[in-house]
């Protein structure tokens, strides 16, 4: 049985096609995908993402704990309403899951992570967590909506009070604002401009219809896919994984080696692996011709070996197949894929693909 | 719900066949697969004059999210396609039925035709999908 998220009844009001997505039935889109798409790139969207897992960590040694957790350094939140982007590493160097920390103090912040990694990260923060004095809880009570686009900060004066509004206009990315009980994030998966909104159910469920209202276009799972394919994003599960480190998953940005003492979970595999040299990369491809790039295509590069498409799709924005793809250290600038049987000819590029 | 026009001959591979005045049958996808694959981005048109027997892989359509084969519904030869799909592959989505159809077959034996699913028994292929 998939689970629902608490904006169900407002899907199915808005038309929308249902689908599976990691045991949560989900918007894929609500008629057209790609119309979806360009009301974010060029206007604004509205998308439910409450199947992804809150994570509160109550306690003295959050900062502490949180050091020892993450690859990235949560010292570098410096005030309440900071927030970051990190990995969640295993011993090996591999990713978990892919989150963003949010500081609300120094003894707490809440972790947003992958709807389909819930059960097994909880599980691994749980049982890291029985050496240092922090609680965790799963905040199923909350829901999360996020609104993206170039026009979505000016709508938020339409949908929140002025003072709330101007508050959240004055944000930098990764800057979040608390309307208690709602939380405002700048932050997104689309590349625009944007918020993420936690909120409890009842009050999601007001948010919504009025942004409905607003004759705001609410956007499924699938443009949300493209939008963050555009972008240069990696999706978990595809562009990186328990077996990947992110120094070859072009998220080496990520992971913070600055302070020596800091012996984060998979740091000495990292190490390791720098000093044996990085033999792979993760890179944008663009398909010239006609045809879409599509998930486990296998890429050659001339001199240079073999690899993978990690996450293939089709760029409304460019009106272009474009890929993100695992290959070997190379300079080379152009590739080839391999498609039912044919070799096609790809660009090799570094995203985001829509700048 | 998806439309499944009443005077067109159905497949199991969801593909519809109409027949024209001069015998010859044009050939698309039905509504029910369009909503399936969502958003057609790319169309690979088969050949002119390729020669086709009934479950060839005559064309390829694209959406967003994946590919489908499109087999022919009928043996024949193809003399007609519909180059408009090249430059607006969503005319499949927007008209299955009419400005998106895929190609023009002149078939050789329009008896084949019997063998194939009325509209009746298409919708209920379809609705035991679900």
């Amino acid at each position: 049985m998939s689970k629902k998220t608490a904006l169900y009844d407002q899907h199915i009001k808005s038309k929308a096609l249902m689908v599976d997505f990691s045991g949560w039935q989900m918007p894929l889109h609500y008629g057209s995908q790609i119309q979806e798409h360009h009301a974010v790139r060029n206007s604004v969207g509205l998308f439910d993402v409450s199947h992804m897992g809150v994570v509160e960590i109550i306690g003295k040694e959050t900062v502490n704990y949180l050091r020892h957790m993450l690859a990235n350094d949560v010292v570098k939140l410096k005030n309440t309403g900071d927030a970051l982007y990190s990995c969640l590493l295993n011993e090996k160097g591999g990713v978990i899951d892919d989150l963003i920390a949010y500081r609300f103090s120094d003894d707490n912040f809440r972790l947003v992570i992958n709807a389909g990694c819930r059960d097994k990260d909880f599980a691994w923060l749980q049982k890291q967590a029985e050496k240092f004095d922090v609680t965790l809880i799963m905040r199923d009570d909350l829901c999360l909506l996020a609104l993206q686009g170039p026009n979505a900060i000016v709508m938020l004066e339409k949908i929140f009070d002025k003072n709330v509004s101007e508050k959240i206009a004055a944000l930098k990315p990764f800057q979040f604002y608390v309307s208690s009980p709602t939380v405002i994030a700048r932050t997104g998966y689309t590349g625009e401009p944007g918020v993420e909104i936690m909120l409890p159910t009842q009050q999601a469920i007001t948010l919504w219809e009025k942004c409905i209202e607003l004759n705001i276009q609410p956007c499924g799972l699938g443009a949300r896919d493209t939008l963050r394919l555009e972008a240069g994003l990696n999706l978990y599960g595809a562009d990186m994984n328990q077996e990947t480190s992110p120094l070859i998953s072009n998220l080496a940005w990520t992971v913070s080696f600055k302070d020596d003492h800091r012996k984060f979970i998979g740091r000495d595999a990292l190490e390791k692996e720098k000093q044996a040299g990085i033999s792979q990369q993760l890179v944008g491809l663009i398909l010239e011709s006609k045809g879409v790039l599509r998930n486990h295509q296998a890429v050659k590069i001339n001199g240079d070996g073999f690899g993978e498409i990690t996450s293939g799709s089709f760029s409304p924005t460019l009106n272009k197949s474009i890929a993100l793809a695992r290959i070997p250290i190379s300079h080379a600038t152009n590739a080839m894929v391999e498609r039912r049987g044919e070799w096609l000819n790809v660009k090799i590029v570094k995203p985001p693909f829509n700048k | 719900m998806s439309d499944t026009p009443r005077d067109l001959h159905y497949t199991e591979s969801h593909e519809w066949v109409r027949i024209e005045n001069d015998d010859t049958v044009l050939v698309g996808v039905t509504d029910h697969a369009q909503h399936q694959l969502g958003d057609l981005v790319f169309v690979e048109l088969p050949d002119m004059h390729l020669t086709l027997e009934k479950g060839d892989e005559m064309s390829v359509v694209e959406s967003v999210k994946t590919a489908a084969d499109v087999y022919s519904p009928i043996s024949g030869t193809v003399i007609e396609i519909n180059n408009q799909l090249s430059e607006q592959p969503d005319l499949i989505n927007q008209d299955p039925y009419g400005r998106g159809w895929i190609c023009r077959i002149k078939p050789d034996n329009l008896e084949e035709l019997d063998e194939l699913l009325d509209a009746d028994n298409y919708e209920k292929i379809i609705s035991e999908e679900h």
